[in-house]
């Protein structure tokens, strides 16, 4: 079943055209990766989707509903959960209050919560006193994980989870993005880091310049000539 | 201004004034030397600060000797006092540099001390209660002089510093046009008094025009906050600057209705209660004033304080901290703008029509910006999202003057009051830059933004592309 689709979308900032005639689609229980370069789009196709950019063409559906036109508050109500690009945790609350923040549209008791963002990260549990600002980069994307994780969502954006971290964290952090995968949470991931997010993504799209130019299963792609050249590192750069 | 480039160049670490021409002047490498010192640039920067102070504060020059102003400061004996203090505020800093870590940990113990003395809740209930009976009892022993100071001065401005904390120390939204909602306040006193020239359907006791009065604030600040707080940062700083100045216009040109810069007519009624049998006038004197005020900052207290601790406060936190990461986050972060925004307003709008009942005469040369800053100003002295900062810093900052005009040190004159109150502020910056009794979490936002983690500041986006 399709859980989120993107139909025909376009967002601007001013003059400038970010997204151009997107179409995504991820159904339920799916990773998929959105890839591209530096400036390609990703990022702001994530804000459309969790409602803090608007389209002004085009529209979002998730679940069947169209959400394009929700502030961001309620979005995070229907099941969707972002961990935004350079993490943006709350830097002097502590790891706690981080989680906290996090399930803030949720009332009553958060405790099954926070155990379980706990047991996918258990270095956050050793730091929950911990003021956020003070956490290493790996342990903040974590951090920024966890609390996008705290409002339950059905679908989970994660923007460049990878970005400045050295590689023993990623693989970790990797890791454990396919275990929330398998307690059944939806995943649609923007990378930089091609070879990674194709390893473990169902799926992938490729943005260029505010398009889709590409769009197939993430084996597929890890062996298209085009994507090795222009992503994997491989042959003329 | 010259204050602000003087006093710029007093902060530790900045550069020194570019050195003369004196390339090839052996004669003067000894300056040279000297000056590469850097004790000794920031001796001279610290001197010349202190003596652009006592220029600017000391006697004014006339017509026929205009340059009387600035010999009349220099050849005198307060010159050597403001040198005097130059070099005090050197050593200060220099021993500071040289001994920082240790005289930080110093004055960080020294000011948690009475965290650390006070830590089950009962003792710290208890001195709340000796605090209060102080503020109780206190007044009664003071002179007509100081009991008019602690009602116009000092209580009015705890009560406008404590709803601006709201708004710039939980929510981190810059005000500048918080008085114009205290001049809304103080003109629906006197509407629904019957002290203006147009009459209200129905003329009310002043007790009962408090509601309307607080209402009518709150309206102006969601009505213009709605829209403001949609936008980013800094353009809510200019909008209630312009308000701030289009309230004060408007009270000034509309003659008919206000007054305008003479006033209305007619007095606006004193404080009364007539409720089951009770009658009682609050009438000229000041000491009831007083007690009436206090009472209502307890109740502020109160609810500010029990505000701060719920979730609203935790959103006003996030939002400080990093406003898009609240909305992720799934917070309402427009609703809880303009509720930290009108509630500032409405504090604001309550503290305007107590003084005008209390006063009994308004008119719009009283509602100026400077009025706007100088609250600020009370509130970043305290120390940004603190309530007790809030009351002593007003407090304090509020009655200082009044002590100096008595006791005139270093002849102290009235007109200069701002010019102090920025030279102290940028000492402040310097030497405690979180404000005199800060709260818990600003405290460690503002170390943490020294270290480069973070932003301390709420109105700049932190983050973006690396
Ligand atoms: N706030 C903004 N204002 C103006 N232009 C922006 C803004 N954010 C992104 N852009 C532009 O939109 C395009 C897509 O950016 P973005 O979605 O951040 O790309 P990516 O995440 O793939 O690096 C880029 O050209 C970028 O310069
Ligand atoms: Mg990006």
């Amino acid at each position: 079943m399709t859980l989120l689709r993107l139909i025909d979308l376009e967002v601007r900032y001013g003059a400038i055209r970010a997204l151009q005639d997107v179409n995504v689609d991820v159904s339920e229980g799916e990773i998929v990766a959105l890839l591209g370069a530096n400036g390609a789009g990703k990022t702001t196709t994530l804000r459309t989707i969790s409602g803090l950019a608007r389209p002004v063409k085009g529209s979002v559906q998730f679940a069947g509903r169209e959400i394009h036109r929700l502030p961001p508050h309620e979005v995070v109500g229907l099941g969707i959960g972002h961990a935004p690009e350079g993490r943006r945790i709350f830097p002097q609350m502590s790891v706690l209050e981080n989680l906290e923040m996090g399930a803030y549209r949720r009332r009553g008791d958060l405790h099954q919560d926070t155990e379980r963002v706990y047991s996918l990260f258990p270095v956050l549990k050793q730091r929950r006193r911990q003021d956020g600002g003070t956490l290493s980069g790996g342990e903040q994307q974590m951090l920024a994980i966890g609390r996008a994780l705290m409002s339950a969502p059905r679908l989970l954006l994660l923007d460049e989870p990878s970005m400045g971290l050295a590689p023993l964290v990623v693989e970790t952090i990797f890791s454990i993005i396919s275990e929330i995968r398998k307690t059944g949470t939806t995943i649609l991931l923007v990378e930089q880091n091609a070879a990674q997010a194709l390893a473990l993504a169902d799926r992938a799209y490729v943005l260029e310049n505010g398009r889709v130019v590409m769009a197939d299963k993430a084996r597929t792609l890890l062996n298209n000539e085009r994507v090795r050249a222009a992503y994997l590192g491989e042959g003329a750069a | 201004m010259t204050l602000s480039g003087a006093a710029a160049s007093t902060l530790p670490g900045a550069q020194a004034p570019p050195q003369g021409p004196v390339t090839g002047q052996p004669r003067l490498s000894w300056l040279r030397r000297l000056m590469g010192s850097e004790d000794a640039r920031r001796l001279l920067s610290c001197v010349l600060g202190l003596l652009v102070l006592a220029v600017m504060t000391g006697p004014e020059g006339s017509a026929s000797a205009p340059l009387s102003g600035f010999t009349g400061s220099l050849f005198h004996l307060r010159a050597l006092v403001f040198i005097g203090l130059g070099f005090v505020l050197w050593a200060v800093i220099t021993l500071r540099r040289r001994f920082g870590e240790r005289a930080r940990q110093a004055s960080d113990w020294v000011s948690s001390a009475p965290r650390r003395l006070v830590t089950n809740r009962q003792a710290r209930y208890g001195i709340y209660l000796a605090l209060l009976a102080f503020a109780v009892v206190y007044p009664m022993v003071l002179s007509q002089f100081w009991q008019n100071v602690l009602v116009d001065q000092i209580g009015i401005y705890v009560l406008l510093a404590l709803g601006l904390n709201v708004v710039v120390g939980y929510a981190g939204l810059l005000d500048l046009g918080y008085i114009a909602f205290y001049a809304l306040g103080a003109y629906s006193a006197a509407y629904w008094t019957g002290a203006l020239a147009v009459h209200p359907p129905i003329t009310l006791n002043p007790f009962w025009a408090i509601p309307l009065a607080i209402l009518a604030a709150m309206l102006a600040g969601v009505v213009l906050g709605a829209p403001t707080l949609r936008l980013r940062g800094d353009y809510l700083a200019i909008v209630t600057l312009g308000f701030g100045e289009i309230i004060q216009i408007v009270a000034t040109n509309l003659q008919g209705v206000t007054g305008g810069a003479s006033g209305p007519a007619s007095v606006i009624p004193h404080f009364s209660v007539h409720v089951l049998g009770v009658h009682y006038r609050w009438g000229l004197a000041d000491l009831p004033y007083y007690y009436l005020l206090l009472g209502f900052v307890v109740i502020v207290l109160v609810v500010f304080h029990s505000l701060e601790n719920s979730r609203v406060g935790r959103a006003w936190t996030a939002i400080r901290e990093d406003e898009i990461a609240a909305e992720s986050a799934g917070i309402n972060v427009l609703k809880y703008k303009v509720l930290a925004f009108s509630i500032g307003a409405s504090t604001s709008g309550f503290a305007g029509m107590l003084w005008a009942s209390q006063v009994g005469y308004i008119d719009s040369t009283l509602f100026t910006v400077q009025l706007s800053i100088l609250v600020l100003v009370l509130v970043i002295f305290g120390g940004m999202g603190s309530l007790p900062g809030a009351v002593v810093g007003a407090a304090v900052l509020q009655w200082f003057p009044w002590f100096l005009r008595v006791h005139p040190l270093f002849g102290f004159q009235q007109q200069d009051l701002f010019i102090y109150l920025g030279a102290l502020l940028i000492v402040m910056m310097i030497f405690r830059p979180e404000g005199l009794l800060p709260s818990r979490r600003r405290k460690r936002e503002i170390g943490l933004a020294e270290h480069g983690i973070g932003t301390a500041d709420a109105m700049s986006e932190p983050g973006g592309e690396p």
